[in-house]
């Protein structure tokens, strides 16, 4: 393996700070059982990032502004009914990747689909650690009424959890993370980056833990690795990161518990 | 210990889903150390109505909680999944970090058994997954998670299945032995009459509205039962003359 370059190293860096993310935050998608929406809701961010380029804004801020609404959606769509709308989110969010497919420059599209960290700068890797950084904060707030509502909603509320609320704060850093990671994977498979870690990490753990701890760690492994790997053979690093999480997983399954 | 406090008042409660009256017009109250049943066909509101006293959910009427007590809730039923990672300890620590307290608390509820040290076998418990555990232990692991913050009062909505039937008398037993250690006041969802005449000094009837109020002797006739569960209440009394 050849001499780690500069924009290797940064782009080594984004990767590693996105998968650590994805992979913890998808630990609890799994938990809530929204692994779908966590892969459909993605494909949102596309017309976000289409609208961000052609008025010529960083895309990380339309991408996080179409998946802040969509968020909004799934939260009104949560607090009305208990049953996951699935359907409905399905639908939207194909027409809304479709719609996006439309009004992306076609210059742009294939990064916007799959991703491309070639021109990572400093600054990208600054503010995607300060943002890793803020959701961690904000996950070690409420995991425990987010673990709770996952148990029961009526046990979590009866001991003074505001479900709402923290569902909320949740789905919104599903949000950021997503947003933050289009830049390695892409629309497309951004959503397998933060299940499949955590589809990983969940197969061999007992405790809540282990499992939250091992689904970052994965993740960061996949940036890690796959970026490597992507580098060494001249190939897309998004695919390889994504490909990589699922080599782990396949290990994982060895050893289920 | 004053045991005529008043400690709830529920004056014209009224819940409604939508358009949909869930439960009209009750009116009820409790005192300290109380042991209130509330029984009622399936459907009839009485979660709705712990439900309503935990104020989840909106109502319209009266209710009064004396200030500054503490509740605790022992749902019906959790929908934990095996696959669930979560232990006993860390279900234990979203309440309380004190592990010397979570193990006391786990021994008073019994678990136990005759071939290990009680502390030995809470220990062991706290390492396994929280969906791995029996409907007897699982009730137990909530009731001893229920008491661990020192409550006032319990509110305890009994399982219609999942606890097993050796099982189910030591639950009553243990129950009523924490309100006497603790000083509990207890509110109990009962689909069993037979615990009801046992362990309660109040019972309220609802079905969507109150049927009948008062002590279990005197006021569940046959009157009384035939119009909260008709046919149904003959045989709930016949099935718990046998002994299991």
């Amino acid at each position: 393996m050849g001499i780690i370059t500069e924009p290797l190293l940064l782009q080594l860096m984004v990767g590693v700070l996105i998968g650590l993310g994805a992979g913890y935050l998808g630990s609890f998608m799994i938990l809530k059982r929204m692994s779908l929406v966590g892969d459909v809701i993605s494909h949102v961010a596309l017309p976000g990032i289409a609208i961000a380029l052609l008025f010529e804004v960083n895309p990380f801020f339309g991408a996080f502004g179409a998946l802040f609404l969509a968020v909004l959606g799934i939260w009104f769509l949560e607090r009305k009914t208990e049953i996951p709308s699935e359907t409905l989110v399905g639908i939207f969010f194909a027409l809304s990747l479709a719609v996006g497919i439309l009004i992306t420059p076609q210059t742009e599209l294939l990064e916007a689909l799959f991703g491309d960290i070639a021109e990572i700068a400093l600054l990208d890797v600054l503010l995607t650690g300060i943002l890793t950084a803020v959701m961690l904060f904000i996950m070690a707030k409420i995991y425990r009424g987010l673990t709770l509502s996952v148990i029961s909603k009526e046990l979590a509320q009866s001991t003074g959890v505001n479900v709402s609320k923290t569902s909320f704060l949740f789905l919104l850093m599903v949000a950021l993370v997503v947003a933050l990671g289009l830049q390695v994977t892409g629309t497309f498979l951004m959503g397998a980056l933060v299940i499949i870690p955590a589809a990983a990490a969940k197969n061999i753990s007992l405790n809540l833990s282990r499992y939250t701890m091992l689904s970052g760690i994965f993740g960061a492994i996949s940036g890690l690795g796959g970026i490597l790997i992507a580098t060494r053979f001249g190939l897309h690093p998004g695919p390889i990161v994504v490909l990589t999480s699922g080599v782990i997983f396949l290990i994982t399954l060895l050893f289920k518990k | 210990m004053a045991h005529n406090e008043t400690i709830l008042t529920v004056e014209n409660l009224g819940v409604k889903f939508d358009e949909n009256e869930v439960l009209k017009n009750l009116g009820f109250f409790v005192q300290k150390g109380d042991v209130l049943a509330i029984i009622g066909p399936n459907g009839s509101g009485k979660s709705v109505l712990f439900r309503a006293l935990l104020g989840l959910v909106p109502y319209s009427g009266k209710i009064n909680w004396a200030k500054g007590l503490k509740l605790s809730y022992v749902p019906q039923k959790l929908n934990i999944d095996k696959e669930l990672p979560l232990s006993v300890g860390e279900f234990f620590r979203i309440k309380s970090k004190d592990q010397g307290k979570i193990v006391s608390v786990l021994n008073s509820v019994g678990i136990s058994d005759e071939n290990h040290e009680q502390d030995h076998l809470a220990r062991h418990l706290l390492k396994q997954r929280l969906g791995w555990l029996s409907g007897g232990q699982l009730q137990r692991v909530l009731i001893a998670w229920a008491v661990l913050d020192d409550p006032d009062v319990l509110l305890f909505d009994e399982p219609t299945s999942g606890i097993d039937i050796g099982g189910e008398e030591t639950i009553y037993n243990l129950l009523r032995k924490l309100k006497e250690e603790r000083n509990l006041t207890m509110l109990l969802i009962s689909h069993d009459l037979n615990i009801v005449y046992k362990y309660a000094n109040n019972v309220i009837c609802i079905n969507k509205e109150m049927t009948c109020y008062g002590i279990p002797s005197e006021v569940l006739d046959p009157a009384a039962l035939t119009k909260l569960y008709g046919g149904e209440a003959s045989f709930y009394k016949h099935e718990h003359g046998h002994h299991h």
